[in-house]
């Protein structure tokens, strides 16, 4: 059984964002880049899912910038077998993302295609759930639990106040979320192999899709600044103000 | 203009996220309709007819919607949807895992998560966890979007006399079957609507020592969270989990115990009207966005807290 896994190069979890003074977005000159971390769950996912015989081969794929090769070298060294960049320069949305993965998957007929359910820059949390509308294929979304067997993924989810176990057909879109696995750290041995590992070069023009973008970004502001700090010397003083400066409690 | 509102409920009564989901169809103007998909759902379907705003109620039956999947709701989404400029839903597990298979399906770039609703087109939502706010405007002629509940205070849930429509179902054979579901029981208000929450992190350095938050949780009739270490720990379940990928709450109260607050959990909480942190730690980022911080040993803060609230 092939996988697809699609990967994302976002500013790293760890780096504290700043808004541009013009308004016209975030500054991401000189940040750390990193995978996506529910993506590099997925990644690993699909590891284990080959470490188990279940998946045959592991095609990653990224859309965006050439940098995205780094993303993608990434993906190889934790272990995916090849790598596919659509390469563009241009602003690429959850829609027209989900339109070059749709490309990508019909040329390559995976089983499987498992991503995060997030990304951590746009927050849209859309991408996985719209390649299985174009694809019509079943979903998964928010998987903690991954069965594959007999042709069928049964997968426990997250849902709002608890979990949800679905049973669909192959091939089907599942996507990850935090408590499905602990991504590994790739070795030396193995970053070193990924360096050799085949990465195709594609572009939105080749696989014939249109990623004009369909929202228009306005501007970008910093959140109103919530003004902290206040100390209280113990939960005596804590419970009085809670009381009769607060009001929130009686 | 006419919007759609898909309404999230549990047959009974509607969750108070599709209240918030009108609120935002409010804003934006227009006739609102409002579909409510169920098994046994007629008491649902009623509540709906009764928010203030609504106009008509499209209420659909079928055993199929009684743990819907999003093939089942889009399924019937979709074929509504030419009739209605704005497909509003609630951005909570529901919403987000439907909205984008109707939005493609469609052929529309959604809008996720939106906190502000500036005219028909333009709307503002967070991005990087909660660090920015970009003002975003749809060039799609249809708009789908997800609402985020703390961003706009629920519609007033009666005063309105809408008509009840029975849709017809599509006769589809569904490929995805539910298996089951295991729902935690709880005795305590649901996380998101909650008027106070107290949430616990790494500080409490088992899943036992919960238990503690939990007396103080009884006093104060409140909801109980925890930050992405605590679940990721393996404290509590990930459905307690506050913050940019969890839930976002925005209670009168919250008070953090053990909550060194990173970025991610600060995006799930700090729209709270007041904050509380308990911390060891005086240098713990939670604190520059508390109201009201106590620094010590939160084993020794929380039964005297416990305690002080009589």
């Amino acid at each position: 059984m092939k996988v697809l896994v699609p990967v994302k190069r976002v500013v790293d979890f760890n780096v504290k964002v700043r808004v541009k003074p013009d308004g016209s977005g975030v500054d991401t000159a000189n940040v750390k880049m990193s995978m996506n971390p529910f993506d590099e769950i997925a990644v690993e996912e699909a590891v284990r899912l080959k470490e188990k015989g279940v998946a045959t081969e592991i095609v990653a794929v990224s859309c965006g910038l050439a940098a995205c090769q780094e993303t993608l070298r990434t993906a190889l060294a934790i272990g995916a077998d090849r790598a596919i960049l659509v390469e563009s320069n241009a602003e690429l949305q959850p829609l027209a993302v989900a339109k070059l993965l749709k490309a990508i998957a019909t040329k390559e007929s995976p089983q499987l295609v498992i991503m995060g359910k997030q990304a951590i820059d746009d927050d849209a949390n859309q991408t996985g759930q719209m390649l299985a509308a174009l694809l019509d294929w079943p979903q998964a979304t928010f998987a903690s639990k991954v069965d594959i067997a007999d042709g069928k993924a049964v997968v426990k989810r997250e849902i709002d106040g608890g979990l949800e176990t679905l049973s669909m057909p192959l091939p089907a879109v599942i996507t990850t979320d935090l408590r499905l696995n602990e991504p590994r750290y790739a070795t030396l041995p193995n970053i070193m192999k990924a360096k050799k590992k085949p990465l195709d070069v594609l572009t939105p023009e080749a696989l014939g899709v249109d990623v004009a973008p369909r929202l228009a970004t306005l501007k970008v502001v910093e959140p109103p600044k919530r003004k902290g700090g206040g100390k209280v010397a113990d939960a005596k003083e804590l419970v009085a103000k809670l009381r009769n400066e607060a009001k929130v409690i009686s | 203009m006419t919007i759609l509102v898909v309404a999230e409920h549990d047959k009974a009564a509607l969750k108070t996220a599709t209240l918030n989901t009108v609120a935002a169809a409010q804003k934006i103007g227009g006739d609102i309709h409002i579909l409510v998909a169920g098994q046994n759902a007629q008491t649902a379907a009623e509540a709906a007819a009764h928010i203030a705003g609504v106009s008509k109620v499209l209420h659909a039956e079928a055993p199929r919607f009684a743990a819907p999947t999003a093939e089942a709701i889009a399924g019937l989404v979709v074929p509504l949807a030419p009739a209605y400029s704005h497909v509003l839903l609630p951005a909570t597990g529901f919403g987000k895992n439907v909205a984008p298979r109707i939005a493609a399906l469609l052929d529309v770039a959604q809008i996720s998560d939106i906190i502000a609703v500036e005219s028909q087109d333009t709307f503002v939502r967070p991005i990087y966890a909660g660090n920015a706010f970009a003002t975003v405007q749809s060039k799609d002629t249809q708009k789908v979007i997800t609402v985020r509940t703390t961003g706009f205070d629920p519609a007033a849930a009666s005063g309105g006399n809408a008509s009840v429509e029975q849709i017809n179902v599509p006769a589809v054979v569904d490929r995805v079957q539910v298996l089951g579901q295991e729902l935690t029981k709880s005795e305590r208000p649901e996380l998101t609507s909650a008027r106070i929450v107290i949430s616990g992190g790494r500080g409490l350095q088992n899943g036992a020592n919960f238990k503690m938050l939990e007396a103080l949780a009884d006093k104060l009739h409140a909801a109980i969270g925890a930050s992405r270490a605590a679940v990721d720990a393996g404290y509590v379940p990930n459905d307690y989990q506050v913050g940019q990928t969890g839930k976002i709450v925005a209670p009168d109260l919250y008070i953090a115990i053990g909550i060194s607050g990173a970025i991610q959990h600060l995006a799930g909480m700090k729209d709270s009207k007041v904050i509380v942190a308990i911390n060891k730690d005086p240098e713990a980022p939670i604190f520059q966005i508390a109201d009201y911080g106590l620094v010590g040993d939160l084993f020794e803060i929380v039964p005297q807290l416990t305690a002080e609230l009589g």
